[in-house]
């Protein structure tokens, strides 16, 4: 592909007219799915697929087509075609102010030249793994590619094999282990040991489940829980843009009204991330972008478009401004302390649905899901039934923090909108004094 | 195009039992403006094909954008290959069912005509709406409008007999305010912030969906949330209008009812649902004024259609008459499953794809509440003490579908009888299993509404489809309601 990819960029610039630009952002993969019910397949599939972004500028004026690629020589005029429509189209708009493209070419490449196995050969080890368990999930494994050129020659390639699998062990009912996990090598044994322990772990969710009451509890929220409730802030939290418009629930942070606890740290950190070090518009990412410092506002991600239009310096941020490669900083309390750290109350594997009950307030709500259990004097006593959780991020994350973990966990998106995402996480688990429980 | 991939893949070689081609074309196109500036012009071209291959008693597919006869048959390998690998490792053993070979052709409202799409014109009017919002306003701090097209044509097409050929055209226009004042803001939109008015059908659907005007009325709508009083917090009569009742529908209906959910295919990701395969026909879902139809043939709305993706025709069912449910949204594979399973229950045509690079799974489509009796006028009549409550900005729902929160834009009290003043950050939260049975007004076809979403997100690969709702206003009884942070 990246040869193809090279192959169109070059004939672009071959046909391009007198004060013409365009830039190209390629997205392409070729995934098996395979997606498994009651430790059985569902459905297995392949999907080859490559995305074109055409980004055609006179001046300053641009317009941009979004193209799937057949992957050979029927792309040629296909792409002949579509540029005389931008140009037909180029006369219907209007010089755009805030057009910035980067005008510093600087080319990179990086290739893992990983192999898998046959994506075959990792369902029979999934199916023999889970046997006799009720297993349910999705396998996505394969090549992902990712490019950028423009007219200026700049050329930057990202190319990962990779798998990840996205599972759950149900018990009965809503009941069950979740559990994720991704990499570029695949190894049997390490499959077997992963399920053999959620396995394990069922006969805790197989315990008599506890309902809780509306009210005030203290709570420990898992990597991953903690991940969904910062996923929040990525609703416009960290975009320069909605800031200035004044629709970012982090508005009264930024503006200084209110903080996170100190122990809150949070970076952009492109360098330690799975998603690409280069944008739509040709910019380098910088390796990492500090967001929340000790609690306080310490920056935005901020795009092209929106350096143009308020006048400021941009750091590579993509067209909606939100992390790919969220990091933060752990805490001082070790994992296996957790439980009796948390004396009483709930420990959250996972929180689901998360939306803003007051979005300016940084009021979120959200449910329990999977395998929250309900914790006394330092020992899990029962799973719970699920809870609807009705709090402030500002409060949870702030007055509320009691401590993070010292062990923080890398969480590779499984989400597959559109195209497998190559956005992570890494963070530390989250105890807080008291979460609002409210259904 | 058509025509010549039905050819090459009935030129194919295959030794499958089954195997179905769908080629899909989407062609689109959004313009938007944003505080007076024209945001980039965005077109889009989409070009594919899906394989799906029963083979054995297992299923596989593969998709492509690499439509010569070679990557077709490439394609159709790969799907057979994952068919023979899985086979007796399926959830189902796919050689009991005989997938439809239908033949036939469907064209949405405005898909046999070319669009009236003048950009300019478009553009100027895009801008003047932004404009009127605007209005010189210091506390008018974002505005936007924009307005998307899209144009989709596909051919389903089955190895020995059998093609069916679609086409629909959709338009989705939105705008949207924000106030700010005194380190508070509110945003108010056309429709909702993510698509809610979203249609089939030609150019016609700018008028329609109201969009002419608009920049002023949802300006002053945001300026008056912004001095409003938070909405009270307290048990009370709710008045929801189409806006939120279509996201009412989909979160407390629609998904409980995908069979697919309730077979458990969806426990990892989308979730299950507290609907099991033994209460059709018979659970009473609703109060006895709550009728809740499957309608692929209400033709402007979003998710009309003429056959599934699994090649089933598509009719209107009542999925939930007089309050008692009926039917799941369960398509041909999943009512199959079913019946394995010892439940025949039946189900709909709502074997649904995104699009050509995704497979097909049980969906919503068009999902109706029908209209009552009760005028709007009585309708607030009959409340002594609630909050009128419209457009959808916030949803969350448990993994069974039953524990819901959501909020919206707009909210006016309700007392004695009468409309009063707004209130801001209107909020409710409720049950589903007991929710629907407290609907204790229905509105009449002058209240009713078409609305939808162009991203329903369900599915391992994920897929984002298009759904339709249309909704009277409805009222409920002795809600939990609140508002935002004091």
């Amino acid at each position: 592909m990246r040869a193809h990819f090279s192959r169109l960029a070059e004939h672009l610039r071959s046909q391009l007219q007198a004060g013409e630009a365009f830039t190209l952002w390629l997205s392409a993969e070729r995934t098996d799915f395979v997606r498994f019910n009651h430790g059985k397949v569902r459905q297995a599939g392949q999907v080859a697929q490559s995305y074109l972004d055409i980004k055609l500028a006179q001046g300053e004026k641009h317009v941009s087509q979004n193209l799937s690629l057949a992957g050979n020589d029927d792309d040629l005029p296909l792409i002949d075609r579509i540029l005389i429509e931008l140009r037909a189209a180029l006369q219907d708009v209007a010089d755009d102010p805030y057009m910035l493209l980067n005008a510093a070419p600087q080319s990179s490449e990086r290739l893992d030249a990983t192999v898998l196995p046959p994506s075959e050969t990792m369902v029979e080890d999934i199916l023999a793994a889970a046997a006799g368990v009720d297993l349910v999930g999705i396998l996505a494994a394969g090549p992902v590619q990712y490019g950028f050129a423009n007219s200026q020659g700049q050329l930057n390639w990202q190319e990962t094999v990779s798998w990840n699998f996205d599972w759950s062990l149900y018990a009965h009912g809503d009941k069950a282990v979740k559990r994720g996990s991704a990499g570029k090598a695949w190894s049997s044994e390490q499959l077997r040991t992963e399920i053999a322990e959620a396995r394990e772990q069922l006969a805790l969710l197989k315990r008599p489940v506890k309902t809780l009451a509306p009210g005030s509890y203290r709570a420990y929220f898992t990597p991953a829980a903690l991940a969904e409730l910062l996923s929040m802030l990525n609703w416009g939290g960290y975009s320069e843009k909605q800031l200035r418009a004044k629709r970012s629930p982090l508005l009264k942070l930024a503006d200084g009204e209110l903080s996170f606890s100190s122990m809150l740290t949070v970076t952009e950190d492109t360098l330690q991330g799975l998603a690409p070090a280069f944008q739509a518009e040709g910019f380098i990412k910088p390796d990492s972008v500090p967001l929340i410092s000790a609690g306080k506002y310490a920056g935005s991600l901020v795009s092209p478009r929106t350096a143009k239009e308020y006048g400021i310096a941009g750091n590579g941020a993509g067209t909606w401004e939100s992390s790919e490669s969220l990091d933060v900083a752990a805490g001082s309390l070790p994992h296996q302390d957790v439980l009796k750290a948390l004396g009483t109350g709930l420990y959250v594997s996972n929180l689901w649905y998360l939306n803003f009950s007051d979005r300016m307030a940084g009021r979120v709500t959200g449910m329990t899901r999977f395998a929250t259990f309900w914790v006394e004097n330092g020992e899990i006593v029962a799973p719970l039934n699920v809870m609807r959780f009705d709090d402030s991020l500002y409060r949870l994350l702030g007055s509320e923090l009691e401590a993070l973990t010292v062990e923080r966990e890398l969480l590779a998106d499984p989400g597959s909108y559109g195209a497998r995402s190559s956005a992570s996480a890494r963070l530390p688990g989250a105890l807080v004094r008291a979460v609002n429980l409210v259904l | 195009m058509f025509d010549t991939m039905e050819q090459r893949f009935r030129a194919l070689k295959t030794r499958a039992d089954f195997c179905a081609l769908r080629y899909v074309e989407e062609d689109g196109e959004t313009l938007a403006v944003r505080q007076g500036v024209a945001e980039p012009l965005r077109r889009r071209l989409d070009r594919g094909a899906m394989i799906t291959v029963l083979h054995k008693g297992g299923y596989g597919y593969a998709a492509t954008a690499d439509c010569s006869s070679a990557g077709l048959q490439a394609a159709l390998d790969r799907a057979t290959a994952w068919a023979e690998a899985t086979a007796g490792h399926a959830v189902y053993d796919y050689s009991q069912i005989r997938l439809p070979k239908p033949e036939g052709r469907y064209l949405g409202p405005g898909a046999e005509q070319a669009l009236d799409w003048n950009r300019k014109a478009l553009l100027d009017l895009l801008l003047d709406e932004s404009a009127a919002a605007k209005a010189g306003d210091e506390r008018i701090v974002d505005w936007s409008a924009e307005l998307s097209r899209l144009a989709v044509r596909q051919r389903y097409v089955t190895m020995g007999g059998g093609a069916v050929e679609q086409a629909f055209q959709m338009l989705i226009p939105g705008l949207s305010v924000t106030a700010f004042a005194d380190g508070e803001s509110q945003t108010r939109s056309l429709g909702g912030q993510y698509g809610g008015i979203c249609r089939q059908g030609g150019m016609e659907i700018v008028s329609e969906a109201g969009l002419l005007g608009a920049g002023r009325r949802v300006a002053d709508e945001a300026l008056e949330l912004l001095a409003a009083p938070n909405c009270p917090s307290g048990t009370m009569d709710l008045l929801l209008m189409p806006e939120q009742m279509m996201l009412q529908i989909h979160e407390s209906i629609g998904h409980p009812l995908e069979l697919d959910r309730i077979l458990g295919d969806e426990r990892n990701y989308a979730g299950t649902s507290f609907v099991t395969l033994d209460m059709f026909g018979h659970y009473q879902y609703g109060s006895p004024l709550l009728n809740v139809t499957y309608d692929p043939r209400q033709r402007n709305e979003f998710a009309a259609y003429g056959w599934d993706d699994d090649g089933a025709v598509a009719d209107k069912v009542w999925l939930i008459a007089d309050g008692v449910l009926q039917k799941p949204l369960g398509g041909e594979i999943s009512q199959a499953r079913a019946r394995a399973a010892g439940f025949d229950i039946g189900g709909v045509a709502n074997s649904r794809a995104c699009n050509w690079n995704r497979p097909p799974i049980d969906r919503m489509a068009n999902l109706n509440i029908e209209p009552g009796d009760k005028r709007m006028d009585e309708l607030v009549a009959g409340i002594e003490r609630g909050v009128l409550m419209n457009t959808n900005v916030s949803w969350s729902i448990d993994d069974s579908r039953n524990k819901f929160q959501f909020s919206c834009e707009y909210g006016r009290l309700i007392e004695n009888g009468e409309l009063k003043g707004v209130v801001k950050n209107p909020g409710y939260r409720g049950i589903s299993a007991t929710f629907w049975r407290s609907l204790k007004a229905v509105g009449n076809a002058a209240t009713f509404d078409v609305m939808g979403t162009p991203n329903c997100g369900k599915g391992e690969p994920n897929q984002a489809v298009r759904v339709g709702h249309a909704s009277p206003a409805c009222v409920f009884a002795d809600v939990d309601v609140f508002g935002g942070e004091a």
